[in-house]
């Protein structure tokens, strides 16, 4: 006779539930390139933050001996210097602040307005989604460096003008992407129990729809954050980025390309770090993606 | 006639429908077309019918899920046909809905206390997280959860503890009605029992009223007062359970009841049968007059010209045929 035995384990404490963030945080550390990634991108981020601070030269200063110069260790001119004179590890790094805060800063920007629009526009649905969705594809017809430079004619060049022109383009392409995931998971059930539990519609948006549409949202972050940089760079290489004597890795690869004959090292560095950056965003944009929709691959 | 919860009075829900091809015609699915019922506090309505037959639409016309586009709906008296959101909100209190598909109405992103608490968090926004998480505790005890997985997510749970989970949600701002559409069939037999009993110990315990939807005829005799069985967007018959299922009036009514199978092969071999040919024909072009005539044994044409309007048929009964009669004594 079978006699069923009572729980061996005493149940007492709450049990924690994985959440699909965790399941998905814990796919995304078995993944070697993403992690890999994410040091190279760490390491950048705290060398551009620290670094500077430990070289003997500042960014902006100009050593009329020394112009033009290839690496060297002995006077602390690690990627040797400019045809100004300046040193170009500081300057690199400088580069690199300016370059990952307009692609995060700009991404962020994007993201906010292009998440809630999105969603609101896919969401509400008919004529409202018409209008909304209508007047992105009539910004998209605008075309990019039109706008920048007319940006950069009216107010002077500014840092700050790089961030507005920038996240005003990407987020059309993120409320597109948030509109289409909208209207695939509007119609779930579980929607409609929370409007049946008397959820508002602001509440659904909020607390149902953006949690759900986040997934393929983050992927496609990743994704912006090195594009956002390769168009800094360009407008930087075209001369309507930042001004001098600040500078970013556009405005340096423009110089270096210009000099590359005579100072292969002026292109090599700051070239060699954008795509690095670059590469290591799109591994982790890959990376989440495996990690966020197990069901894709 | 106090104790009446719900009056549906002539509910029609029509989707327009463009036809294919471009600047297609418009014409209109009639999912409901003037469906007209009463639940009382404490009873459970079965409603039965073939898939198609605008079940899960009445479900949803009811909570106004989907606005209908005519007729009433009187909820405690008044009418609630057609209200907008916000006007809608404070009346959602008493009026809850159970879904069919138990996973995909839960969000997969919340944990099972979120969900459950959600509806409280709505309605009582001034209870303090504890007191939410208390009560949700406690209500998961009531289900037949166990209370120390309020932090899971749906995904982890069993299709049978999902839908304990929505049964939860419903109930926790003591309704005086569950609308509960097809909440068993995407269960299998062992844990649809399982579930039936909770909603009838629910309904024993909190004194709630039941609509059952629901394609099995076994189940909605073994937990409805009475039974409503639709067609087509019509009600074809409506009356107590032991009077409909002892003696169905409405041809369609007998053809279901004749196809349920009995657990006992020697019955089941010996037993008649009523065969309905053909399909459900399309909602898009109905029959004319009664809709149920094209695959009816008994029509004639009387039933092609006058569509059968519901007429009372003894004591709480209504059918809608021309030829109830020569049903009732057999």
């Amino acid at each position: 006779m079978i006699r069923s035995s009572p729980p061996a384990v005493e149940l007492q404490h709450d049990i924690k539930g994985r959440s699909l963030w965790q399941d998905a945080v814990r796919r995304l550390a078995r993944n070697r390139a993403a992690v890999a990634s994410m040091i190279v991108l760490a390491v950048i981020a705290l060398l551009a933050v620290f670094a500077p601070m430990l070289s003997p030269h500042p960014y902006d200063e100009i050593y009329w001996d020394r112009i033009q110069m290839p690496p060297d260790f002995a006077n602390g001119h690690w990627f040797g210097t400019d045809s100004n004179g300046r040193d170009l590890f500081v300057r690199t790094l400088y580069g690199a602040r300016v370059s990952l805060m307009v692609g995060v800063l700009a991404t962020a920007v994007s993201l906010v307005i292009g998440v809630i629009y999105g969603a609101v526009a896919g969401f509400v649905g008919g004529r409202v989604d018409d209008i909304m969705m209508r007047l992105v594809d009539i910004l998209y017809a605008l075309p990019f460096m039109f706008f920048v430079i007319l940006l950069m004619v009216m107010f002077g060049r500014n840092i700050f003008l790089i961030f507005v022109a920038l996240g005003a383009v990407e987020w059309l392409t993120m409320a597109r992407i948030v509109r289409g995931q909208t209207l695939s998971i509007k119609h779930r059930p579980f929607i409609e129990a929370a409007h049946a539990c008397g959820v508002t519609r602001t509440g659904i948006i909020f607390r149902h729809i953006i949690p759900n549409v986040l997934g393929p949202v983050i992927v496609y972050v990743t994704l912006t954050v090195p594009q956002v940089i390769m168009t800094e760079s360009f407008i930087s290489f075209l001369g309507l980025g930042v001004q001098e004597p600040l500078t970013s890795w556009g405005v340096l690869i423009a110089e270096g390309a210009r000099l590359m004959e005579a100072a292969p090292w002026l292109l090599v560095f700051p070239a060699t770090l954008l795509a690095l950056t670059l590469f290591a965003f799109n591994f982790i944009g890959d990376g989440l993606r495996d990690a966020l929709d197990p069901k894709d691959r | 006639m106090s104790d009446i919860l719900l009056a549906v009075r002539d509910l029609k829900v029509h989707f327009p429908v463009r036809s294919a091809g471009w600047r297609g015609a418009h014409c209109h699915l009639k999912a409901l077309d003037g469906v007209s019922f009463d639940v009382r506090a404490g009873e459970s309505l079965g409603v039965v019918g073939e898939s198609g037959c605008g079940k899960s639409t009445l479900a949803r016309a009811l909570l106004q899920l989907i606005p209908p586009t005519a007729g009433q709906v009187l909820w405690l008296g008044e009418d609630i046909a057609g209200l907008g959101d916000r006007a809608m909100r404070p009346r959602r209190r008493g009026l809850q809905i159970v879904f069919q598909d138990p996973l995909a109405s839960l969000d997969p992103r919340m944990t099972v206390g979120d969900i459950i608490g959600e509806p409280l968090r709505v309605f009582q926004p001034e209870l303090k997280p504890d007191q939410i998480r208390h009560r949700v505790e406690t209500l998961m005890g009531t289900v037949g959860l166990l209370p120390h997985m309020i932090n899971r997510y749906p995904h982890e749970f069993s299709g049978g503890q999902c839908q304990r989970i929505g049964i939860a949600r419903a109930i926790v701002l003591q309704p005086k009605l569950v609308v509960c559409d097809e909440p068993v069939s995407a269960l299998d037999v062992s844990i649809q029992a399982q579930i039936i009993n909770l909603l009838m110990a629910l309904q024993r315990q909190m004194g709630l009223a039941l609509i059952f939807i629901s394609h099995d005829l076994s189940i909605v005799r073994h937990l409805s007062h009475r039974v409503m069985v639709l067609y087509l967007g019509r009600v074809m018959e409506l009356g107590h359970r032991d009077g409909l299922y002892r003696n169905p009036l409405h041809p369609y009514t007998r053809a279901l009841l004749s196809a349920v199978p009995i657990p006992d092969p020697d019955l089941e071999r010996a037993r008649q049968r009523v065969t309905l040919t053909g399909d459900l024909p399309s909602p898009l072009a109905p029959p004319t007059g009664c809709v149920f005539r094209t695959r009816c044994p008994m029509a004639d044409r009387r039933c092609e010209e006058h569509t059968p309007l519901l007429e009372p048929a003894g004591p709480g009964r209504q059918v809608a045929c021309h030829h109830w009669r020569r049903n009732a004594d057999t």
